[in-house]
């Protein structure tokens, strides 16, 4: 499947609906992928047929379509298992997304197991969602947050995280792919120095899921997380992966259904895993449909997937390059699909209005990474992202359209 | 300087002059035309609380009164949003405060701004109107 010639991007294309509709007259070219991804047909017909056939609450009725519901949501929760390569769909939990995932082992872990002086570390390429939910936890156990230093183009600086490093170190959360810049971390080699130190390490997997070959097991991580709307899946469902161990050793996150096995006015006991981190009914619906997405993904596979954008990246860095006054943040070699890049004299805003205009969707501000804007000495960049469907005419446009833009503007 | 235009006659000049433009670009290069004329706006006035925090500019509105009307000066880090501020400032300019309080300001739909800048972008343009429109307020 992925030998050279056979990648029939047309094919893919024709599996997506929306990338069939004009933008204010124009063919849309969709660029923001890095913020979320398209649908192919057989994920929305995954959510109505959901609807329309056999809607009903999972793991408690006893009849047809209960049973069917509960079938099909589990039968995702073994494609997810398969997708990143747990162990055990017992390891895989669902939540509203990456942002979720984090929240949860923030504070279920980080309430049972941090302690006033420990400290937590991540880097300078965090999303917002990396930062925040560890400052909060942070703060009420009176714990220390400390930031792996980057170097001017984004890569981290593996040095200082060892010197980092000590008996104080209990969790380290890091971005495995960024997605201001697109750079993939060593994460094999922070988790393995993470794991002499006896610390835990969750890799925020929201970029990397889409485009690399995960194998948690391989990888040594202890949690990983991302959200199925990056990976051609519905919003509103995502994914927290979690080592047994540690995951039978944390106390629930949120109480009510689901996640009990036996409830007293005196006293309750807890459902196994998964379900003791599933409280409430679950987002059925987008759970089930998650399956068709990484059942795309699949149906292509990850590595000719990612033949085909690094030949869309290679094509669009040349021709961006072309433009004067034009500079990629995060030129570095080692990355996926993502060019992020600044202007002289021109204000990311102004780019993304006549862009906009164009039929060209690119990301632009400061990506929910503000920390890393300022540690950059940007207030943001524009950012092209490409996915399985993105074609080289359409980086063409882009190119056209940054031109055009260029001269309304300077 | 006083305005010889009420604020309905510039609203009324300035749909006039966009029912000229057929085309995106047009319109566009206008705003942009208009911010790169916009009076730099003294660094003074620029300062953090007076700054209108958009979604990815910023926009900073100076108002003061002379011979009892109320003036603008502005500015922002984006050229298209300062075409923007330039825009408002030859509508409400030199205006008596109680008319800029009350104006409904409805050429902005009439013109197509509303529809061609985004939600975020226009709700930016309501942030600078809703500032300008308190402090003639304030100044009246
Ligand atoms: C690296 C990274 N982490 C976390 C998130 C947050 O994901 P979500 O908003 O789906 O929870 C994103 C999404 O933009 C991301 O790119």
């Amino acid at each position: 499947m992925e030998t050279e010639g056979t990648y029939d991007v047309q094919a893919i294309r024709a599996q997506f609906p929306i990338l069939s509709r004009k933008v204010k007259g124009k063919d849309l070219v969709y660029l923001d992928n890095a913020a979320t991804a398209q649908k192919p047909l057989a994920v929305i017909d995954a959510l109505v047929h959901y609807y329309s056939h056999y809607n009903a609450n999972i793991h408690r009725g006893l009849h047809t379509l209960a049973d069917e519901a509960t079938a099909a949501y589990e039968a995702s929760r073994t494609a997810v298992k398969d997708f990143v390569g747990a162990s055990s769909p017992d390891e895989i939990i669902f939540t509203k997304g990456t942002t979720d995932s984090i929240n949860l082992v923030a504070h279920s872990w980080g309430k049972s197991f941090l302690q006033e002086g420990d400290e937590i570390i991540i880097t300078s390429l965090e999303h917002h969602a990396n930062i925040v939910p560890w400052q909060m936890i942070a703060a009420e156990k009176k714990a220390i947050l400390r930031v792996i230093p980057i170097d001017d183009n984004g890569i981290l600086d593996m040095e200082a995280f060892k010197a980092m490093l000590g008996p104080k170190t209990k969790f380290v959360s890091v971005i495995h792919v960024s997605n201001a810049l697109g750079i993939i971390n060593p994460v094999e080699e922070i988790i393995r120095l993470a794991h002499e130190q006896h610390a835990v390490v969750l890799v925020d997997g929201a970029q990397s899921s889409v485009h690399l070959d995960i194998d948690v097991q391989t990888l040594g991580c202890d949690f990983y997380v991302f959200s199925g709307h990056k990976i051609y899946g519905p919003t509103g469902v995502g994914v927290l992966y979690g080592r047994r161990d540690l995951l039978e050793s944390m106390p629930p996150y949120q109480g009510g259904g689901e996640m009990i096995k036996e409830v007293r006015f005196e006293y309750t006991t807890y459902n196994e895993l998964p379900f003791k981190f599933e409280a409430g009914t679950p987002n059925i619906a987008d759970v089930i449909a998650l399956k068709a997405g990484i059942d795309f993904i699949n149906s292509i596979g990850k590595p000719a997937i990612r033949k085909h954008e690094e030949m869309l990246l290679e094509y669009a860095t040349a021709q961006l390059k072309d433009i004067s006054g034009l500079r990629i943040i995060g030129d570095v070699k080692n990355k996926v699909s993502v060019i992020s890049f600044i202007i002289d004299g021109v204000h990311p805003q102004d780019l993304a209005i006549l862009l906009d205009n164009q039929g060209v969707a690119v990301r632009t501000g400061h990506h929910c990474a503000q920390p890393l804007m300022h540690r950059l000495g940007i207030v943001g960049t524009t950012r092209a992202s490409f996915a399985a469907y993105n074609t080289l005419e359409e980086i063409d446009v882009l190119t056209q359209a940054l031109n055009k833009s260029l001269k309304m503007l300077l | 300087m006083n305005n010889p235009k009420t604020i309905k006659n510039i609203e009324q000049d300035l749909i006039d002059d966009f029912s000229l433009f057929e085309t995106w670009e047009e319109k566009y290069e206008y705003l942009i035309d208009l911010g790169k004329k916009l009076a730099p706006l003294d660094p003074a006035f620029k300062t953090e609380d007076r700054k209108i925090k958009g979604c990815q500019s910023s926009v900073w509105i100076h108002s003061y009164t002379k011979d009892g009307l109320v003036h603008f000066e502005g500015d922002s880090d984006a050229i298209i949003v300062r075409g923007l501020v330039g825009l408002m400032i030859m509508v409400l300019n030199g205006q008596p405060s109680k008319e800029i309080v009350g104006a409904p300001l409805e050429f902005i739909n009439t013109i197509g701004l509303s529809s061609h800048l985004a939600q975020t972008r226009s709700n930016g343009l309501r942030a600078m109107i809703k500032q300008m429109k308190m402090d003639a307020g304030v100044l009246g």
